[in-house]
């Protein structure tokens, strides 16, 4: 289980996170919905240790990431998978050697054993053969599938998704949708995703979590979030230009 | 009491000098912190050794033949600049000498540090800056993997080895510039060219340049990654922080020379 209490984070001044508490049960895939800018990735990266928040606690299964450092945050992150939004493939390798890069990097596994794993990791993510390419021979959504093979090459209990279908065509985001709800009935394991691809949230989601001003304001399943009576919430899901929320940066 | 807008273009000013300050202290306190992280994470094992021939490859042996061209023609300069001074006191023969000595004590380590800074170190800071803005540094993190062990390490042991290796192949041909104007040009004999050219030279002068040019890498590799982890935004901050790498290593390369250069004429 995930436990973030009272997360504050500013930059330059300008407060992003404000005193921000969230809860994501174990199993379940939460999607946290928001305006472009409003701290959603910000959010992805204090839960899995990249950035140091200014206040309160990020608790993973009890431990708290914001105060682990060196091997223990270490062996906290290795609960972790991530997909990047634009995946964040590491270009100076193959496809193969970004996908088995963390058993290379951390495990006793022979050469035979890895390239074993991540062909069965491609695979998973329907692709085949495409070991020996490097990353810009690859298409956006091709590349993307791949990031989700290198985020559950070692097994993780936790999958983070930072706007899975941004980048990509309507065909190839609803691809990568199944893929995600594949591999969560697949792993079980507990995703959260950040998107304003409304589509994408209902179709991954247990429960979706609107963030607004540094703050969640509203938590509930696809069904409640889609009849929700918060002016706030019901202006972003519609998608609506005239509303609380202003169009000014 | 003196005019308030005066005043205040003053304030501005003094301000302006206390935020420039602050910065120069952060960039440097930066630097520091990250050599020092270097330091410590070259002595955790394992040492990947297949980054570090990579890097060794791309630093070293991609370098000769930029290195080659600078050195021979900077060998050739200087026989033609010392020719025009030793000629008027029929003192020919001593360009050799004189090639020999500066190539090895001054030239050589300084000209091979600054091809190498150009080509790599701006090479490091582009490369380790896209990685930064496509978030494959982040990347790196969420798999466990210490940016500064993975990416750094290599770099640094790989620039401060090859520096010393490159700056001896470059006295060689700084010295063959040198030989092939003076012996070809001037005609002064093959082999007393060669003699004079070895007989000034002692272990010392070579070590020297050597010792120059471990450091020389030190601060390619440092400058070059730091600035590339300090990149923000996107192409326009790699761009800067490529043009950075190279100004900044220039800068420090010179004063440093300049410091070990008066440090040796004393010390030694």
């Amino acid at each position: 289980m995930i436990e973030i209490i009272n997360l504050s984070k500013s930059f330059n001044g300008k407060p992003v996170l404000k005193k921000l508490n969230l809860t994501v049960q174990s199993g379940e895939t939460l999607v946290v919905i928001g305006r472009s800018g409003c701290g959603k990735s910000v959010l992805l990266k204090h839960i899995i240790g990249i950035m140091r928040p200014e206040g309160g606690q990020i608790l993973i299964d009890g431990e708290d990431v914001a105060r682990a450092k060196g091997r223990e945050l270490e062996r906290i992150r290795m609960k972790f998978g991530m997909l990047f939004q634009g995946s964040a493939l590491f270009d100076s390798l193959t496809i193969g050697e970004n996908v088995g890069f963390a058993l290379q990097e951390h495990t006793t596994m022979d050469e035979r054993s890895v390239a074993t794993r991540v062909r069965e990791c491609l695979q998973m993510v329907g692709l085949k053969g495409i070991e020996e390419m490097k990353p810009s021979e690859l298409s956006g959504g091709m590349r993307k599938r791949v990031g989700l093979a290198r985020a559950i090459a070692r097994n993780p209990q936790l999958i983070l998704y930072d706007e899975p279908t941004t980048g990509i065509d309507p065909i190839m985001g609803d691809a990568i949708n199944d893929l995600i709800k594949a591999l969560h009935d697949k792993l079980k394991v507990t995703s959260i995703a950040v998107t304003h691809d409304m589509t994408s949230a209902y179709k991954i989601a247990s429960r979706i979590a609107m963030l607004y001003d540094g703050k969640i304001v509203e938590v509930g399943t696809s069904e409640e979030i889609r009849h929700t009576s918060n002016p706030i919430v019901r202006q972003f899901v519609t998608g609506a230009a005239t509303g609380p929320i202003t169009t000014e940066e | 009491m003196g005019n308030p807008l005066r005043v205040q273009q003053i304030a501005g000013v003094w301000i302006g000098m206390g935020v420039r300050f602050i910065t120069f202290l952060e960039y440097i306190g930066g630097l520091i912190t990250l050599f020092v992280q270097t330091l410590l994470w070259i002595l955790v094992p394992p040492l990947k050794s297949k980054r570090i021939f990579q890097q060794m490859c791309v630093i070293g042996v991609e370098s000769l033949p930029i290195v080659s061209l600078i050195a021979l023609f900077i060998g050739i300069v200087l026989a033609l600049q010392s020719a025009y001074q030793m000629q008027k006191l029929s003192a020919d023969i001593y360009i050799a000498s004189l090639v020999s000595l500066s190539v090895t004590r001054e030239i050589g380590p300084v000209i091979t540090a600054l091809v190498v800074a150009g080509r790599v170190g701006a090479a490091m800071a582009a490369e380790l800056g896209t990685m930064k803005v496509t978030e494959q540094i982040d990347a790196l993190e969420t798999l466990a993997t210490n940016p500064v062990k993975y990416l750094v390490v290599p770099r640094f042991v790989a620039t401060t080895f090859m520096l010393p290796i490159l700056t001896i192949y470059a006295d060689y041909i700084g010295i063959l510039g040198g030989y092939l104007f003076g012996v070809y040009k001037l005609g002064i004999g093959s082999a007393l060219y060669w003699k004079m050219t070895y007989n000034p030279l002692v272990l010392k002068d070579v070590f020297t340049g050597l010792i120059k040019s471990v450091f020389f890498g030190m601060i390619i590799a440092m400058i070059g990654c730091y600035e590339g982890f300090r990149v923000e935004g996107g192409a326009e901050g790699v761009g800067r922080a490529t043009t950075l790498a190279v100004v900044i290593s220039f800068v420090l390369i010179i004063a440093a020379d300049c410091l070990f250069t008066t440090l040796f004429y004393f010390a030694f």
